[in-house]
Parts: structure tokens; sequence; C-alpha cells
């Protein structure tokens, strides 16, 4: 990839209308360019492309907190695979939460995008307001989730005054704690995504909807034709950002149930904190951190896949 | 076209004129509908908020009550000292001013560098940068401690800061932005002899300005609320972050659920009035470069 740009990029600068002939001098700007670059490039290196690689390689040591690493070649990934059940649960709860959030956060925001953008007066307000719970922190909005969700908080109030009976434990129950950790989430991060549905949804020609009305399609008819193609980029895109930081699924749990009851609800980055940080085994956490890093790969490389044949361009 | 008849066109009108009747009556229902599903949305924030006011012994109260005997607006004094709440805001703010003053001045930079200069390995270095930007922080903890602790780094305030500052998100969308300012601009200011340095802090710094406030509104909200970090990298209330210190009041019991309701609503303010404040910021940064704000 090592191109040379020196030459490479007078072609290449579709903008820079006249500068072929202005910047004869073959050098370039070499020195400038490093004196620019030099705080963010060294940062970059040490904090960012080191660590990444570093991963890697700490991956495949034994390293006990405070001790020092030995080569362990494959044997941590064997051992999470064959012979860890906790690691295979934390595995299948992150599978279970990123199939059922995912498909929930879309549908529920692509509705309310819909449903927000025609002829709502405010409907900047009703935005911003679906968004707060996105951009505060993930342990308050939590905190406030677990409050309520105790075996005698607000809900088991409101659901003895209905029902006349206690309401099951949420958060003490395997059936319902992961549930409860998707609803929590889906509360949480719709808002990012309505966004996105929000705008797109804007930039489809008005003239074109009334064309379609005219012609007596009907406004679900107006949706499925016309809108979701149209705005089907958006949707992609926020499919795959909404993938790849779900599998990344941490505070929720975390806060709510502490990954319980049992393992109902260990998520992979729970499992990766708890092998580095309760149990010390730094090789093995970071070989979890390299799985992870693979399995969002894979799901985002599927996800491009799909998209080629789903995915409406002009 | 020219062979529709007249009565045909009445009649087209008039049922155009109900259609928009009818839709006119769905959006005032629609309206009602939507505003209560908003209210019911914000139940949490709005429970954390009336439960924050309560007397200790008012919080589970059987049935629920939305207003407790007294309102006690005292409990957001109470929790300044019954945990180092101050503290904890105190430090969160200078983690995120710093951080993201970090960001915002080396992403410039870099991104200048990017679509300004020439030089060589220019498209390979971005590529690589690019190639980062994919790689979620979690990947990372496990050896960023490690060096931490080579550094002699743990719980410390750099420790918050400098490992999350140069991440490539900044300068790939700065570069973005500058790539699209028509060089124009540059030739008068080159002619007057200035140099890189005067043209990227006089000329290119105001005209990507929007952007450079999309960058620091994400990066704040980033710095704020990170909780895996600083869970990790820090053990002593002299370091400890607001979403930190509000893990550990959760986790000590005493059911001071009042006051952890207090201290949530405080945690809020900054981020919520920052995204009310540039939300179209915001909204251009979502539509725009898709990445960020988690």
């Amino acid at each position: 990839m090592a191109l040379n740009v020196v030459e490479g990029t007078e072609e290449r600068d579709v903008r820079g209308r006249g500068i072929a002939s202005k910047n004869r001098r073959r050098r370039g700007d070499g020195r400038t360019a490093a004196g620019f670059l030099a705080p963010s490039l060294g940062g970059f290196a040490i904090f960012t492309l080191g660590p990444i690689i570093a991963s890697i390689v700490v991956a495949f040591t034994v390293w006990p907190t405070g001790g020092s690493p030995t080569a362990a070649g494959f044997s941590n990934f064997v051992r999470l695979f064959t012979s860890d059940p906790n690691f295979i649960q934390s595995l299948k709860n992150t599978l279970i939460f990123v199939f059922a959030y995912v498909p929930l956060n879309i549908v529920v925001s692509l509705a309310l995008a819909t449903w927000i953008s025609p002829r709502i007066r405010g409907q900047n307000a009703y935005r911003v307001l679906l968004f707060i719970p996105v951009v505060t922190p993930m342990v308050a909005n939590a905190a406030v989730w677990q409050l309520a969700l105790l075996p005698s908080g607000v809900i088991d109030g409101i659901w003895v005054s209905v029902f006349g009976v206690h309401a099951p434990n949420f958060l003490g129950s395997p059936t319902y704690a992961m549930a409860v950790v998707v609803l929590m989430s889906l509360w949480q991060g719709l808002g990012y995504n309505l966004m996105v549905f929000v705008s797109a949804l804007e930039a489809v020609p008005e003239s074109m909807l009334e064309a379609a009305a005219i012609d007596g399609a009907s406004t679900v008819q107006q949706f499925f034709q016309i809108k979701v193609p149209m705005i089907s980029p958006a949707i992609f895109f926020g499919a795959t950002m909404t993938v790849i930081t779900s599998f990344q699924v941490f505070v929720q749990p975390f806060v709510l149930t502490a990954g319980g009851p049992g393992n109902s609800t260990s998520t992979l980055v729970m499992y990766l904190y708890r092998s580095g940080f309760l149990f010390h085994k730094l090789g093995y956490a970071s070989a979890i951190g390299v799985c992870l890093f693979v399995i969002i790969l894979v799901v985002t490389g599927i996800v491009f896949l799909a998209q080629k044949r789903l995915v409406h361009y002009e | 076209m020219s062979r529709v008849d007249v009565p045909v066109m009445a009649r087209k009108t008039e049922s155009l004129k109900a259609r928009e009747k009818k839709r006119r009556r769905r959006g005032y229902l629609s309206q009602v509908l939507l505003t209560l599903f908003v209210i019911a949305f914000m139940a949490p924030l709005v429970w954390m908020l009336v439960t924050s006011l309560k007397p200790g012994g008012e919080v589970f109260s059987s049935p629920p009550r939305m207003v407790g005997s007294q309102v006690l607006w005292s409990n957001y004094l109470e929790v300044w000292t019954y945990v180092s709440f101050g503290r904890y805001m105190l430090n969160s703010f200078l983690v995120s001013v710093v951080g993201t003053t970090l960001v915002v001045l080396t992403s410039l930079a870099s991104a200048y560098a990017f679509s300004r200069l020439r030089f060589r390995g220019r498209d390979g270095l971005f590529f690589v940068y690019l190639g980062t930007l994919m790689v979620p922080q979690e990947v990372v903890v496990i050896p960023m401690y490690l060096f931490m602790t080579q550094l002699g780094w743990v719980n410390t305030f750099q420790a918050l800061i400098v490992p999350w500052a140069f991440a490539a998100f900044g300068t790939f969308l700065l570069r973005q932005a500058m790539l699209s300012v028509p060089r124009e601009l540059e030739d008068a200011a080159k002619i007057d002899g200035a140099n890189h340095f005067m043209i990227l802090a006089r000329i290119m710094t105001p005209v990507v300005k929007p952007t450079v406030a999309v960058l620091v509104v994400f990066t704040f909200i980033g710095y704020w609320n990170n909780f895996l970090w600083p869970l990790i990298i820090v053990n002593d209330p002299e370091h400890t972050t607001v979403p930190l210190g509000l893990n550990g009041f959760i986790g000590q019991g005493g059911g001071q659920w009042q006051l952890i309701m207090a201290a949530s609503t405080i945690s809020m303010i900054p981020t919520a009035a920052l995204a009310i404040a540039l939300q179209r910021y915001l909204i251009r940064g979502i539509s725009l470069t898709g990445l960020g704000g988690r």
C-alpha cells in the first residue's frame, strides 16, 4: 500500500484545480507533513496501533496479572471453545442479545422515524427527547431501570394494583433477565438509529410520495415501496453500526444483573472483563477480545454481502 | 393528460379534498398518540427525577407514588457529601475537556496533513488509520492495561485521557471535511506568504468549524460516558469518574436510592445539555459520517 504519493496525488486530487503546475517541487511537503502529523501519528502508533497488535500477541500467551508472560500457542483459543462452558454461555448470550436487539431496534426506530417525520408539530422536540438516553451515562440509565424492576419497585407496585399479585422477579429470573437487558438497551439505544432514519426520510422527495398518493398508493404501500427502498442505504448503515455495537454489550447487564442470575446474562465483554480483572488471566482475556473482533468482522462481512442484494443505491 | 374531461377533474379535486381532511384528522390523532408514546418513553427518566426528591423511607412506598410526603431538594445537596460526587464530577469534567481538546488539536493537524500536504506513503498511512476504526475499545483494553502498568499510569488522569485521544476517528472526520474545502481559499493566503500553520489556523479551521463541533460533541460524550476503561484502570476516589462513582454507589448497598437517583440525574445534565444545545451538529454528524456516538 505504500504508494508513491509525491507523483500519485497530482491526478488524484480532483478538486485541486491548477495545483499540478504550482507544485512542481518534487519533494512534496515531507518535512511540514512530519511536523503536522507527529503528535497524532506518534500517539496513534503508541496508543492505537500498538495495542491492537499487542492484543493479538498477548492472546497467545499465559499472562497472570503482575507476573510475566509465557508463550502458549493456540491453547487459550482451544480452551475457550472446547472446555470453557462459561465462555460458550457468554457467547450464546451475546448472540441471543444481538439477534433480539438489532431487529427490534431497526424496526422500532424505523417505525418511529416514519411516524415522526411527516406532519407532526414540533417534531424536533420529540426527536431530541427520544435521543436523550443515547447520550446520558449508561450506568445512570441502567440504575433507574434496576430501581424500577427491583422486587418491591414501582413495576411491582403497579403490577400489584393491576393484577392483585406480585410481579415476577424480572432481574432475578433466568427467563426474564435477558429480556429486560434487551428492552433496556432498546430504550437506551433506539434514538441513534431514529436520527439516522429521520434524516434519510427527509431526503425522500415529497413529489414522489404525492405522485404515488394520487395514483392511489396507500400509506402502507408508500412506506414499503417508496420510503424503504429509498432509505435502504441508511437502514443498512444503521444495521451495521448496531450490529457492531451490540456485540460489545457490557454496561447494561453489568449494572442490571451483574451477568446473573447464574450466567444467564453474562456477555463476551463481561467475561473478558472478569477473566482479566477478577481471575487475573490477561492472556486468556485478550484471546476473548480477539474472538470478539473476529466475530464482529465476520458478521459485518455478512451484512455487507447482504447489502449488495438488498440495498438500493441510485 | 389532455383527454381528462372536466367532471373527472372535479371528482378528483373533491376526493383530494376529502383525503386532505381525513389526513388532517389522522394527523391530530397521530400527534396525540405520539405524545403519549414519548411520555411513556420518558417514564424512566421521570421516575429517576421524582425518586431523587423523595425522603429515603418512601422510595419503595406501596402503592407507588409520584411525590413523597415531602419534596426534598436537599437530596441534591446531600449527595455531594454522602459520596464524593463533586469530586467525581470534577474528575469527569477534567478528563472529558482535556481529552476533547487533545483530540481536536491533534486531529486538526493530522487531517490537514492528510488532505493538503504531499508526502511519501500518505495514502498507505491513511489506509492504516482507517483500518483501526473497526477495532472496538473492548478488544484492546487488556494490552492497554498492561501498557499502563508499564508506564506506572494506573490510577492517573493521563491513563483516563491519553489512550483514547489518538483514535483515527477525528482525523478521518476532519480530513473528509477539509477535502471539500476549495483550494482557492488558501491560494491568496499562500501568495501573501502564509505558512501551512497559519493556513490551518486562520483559514481551514474556521471553514470546517461545523465538523469540529461534531467531533467535540461525540468526543466529549464518549469520554463522559466511558465506563469499562475507568473500571479497569482506576480504583481510588481521587480519579474516579462519574459513571464509575455511580456504579460504586449502587454497589455499596445501604439502599440510598433517592441519593443514587439524584446523582444519576446530575450525571446526565452535561451530556444531555450538550446534545440539546448542539443537536444540529449531532444530527449532521450522524447523518454525514455515520461513525462515532455510540
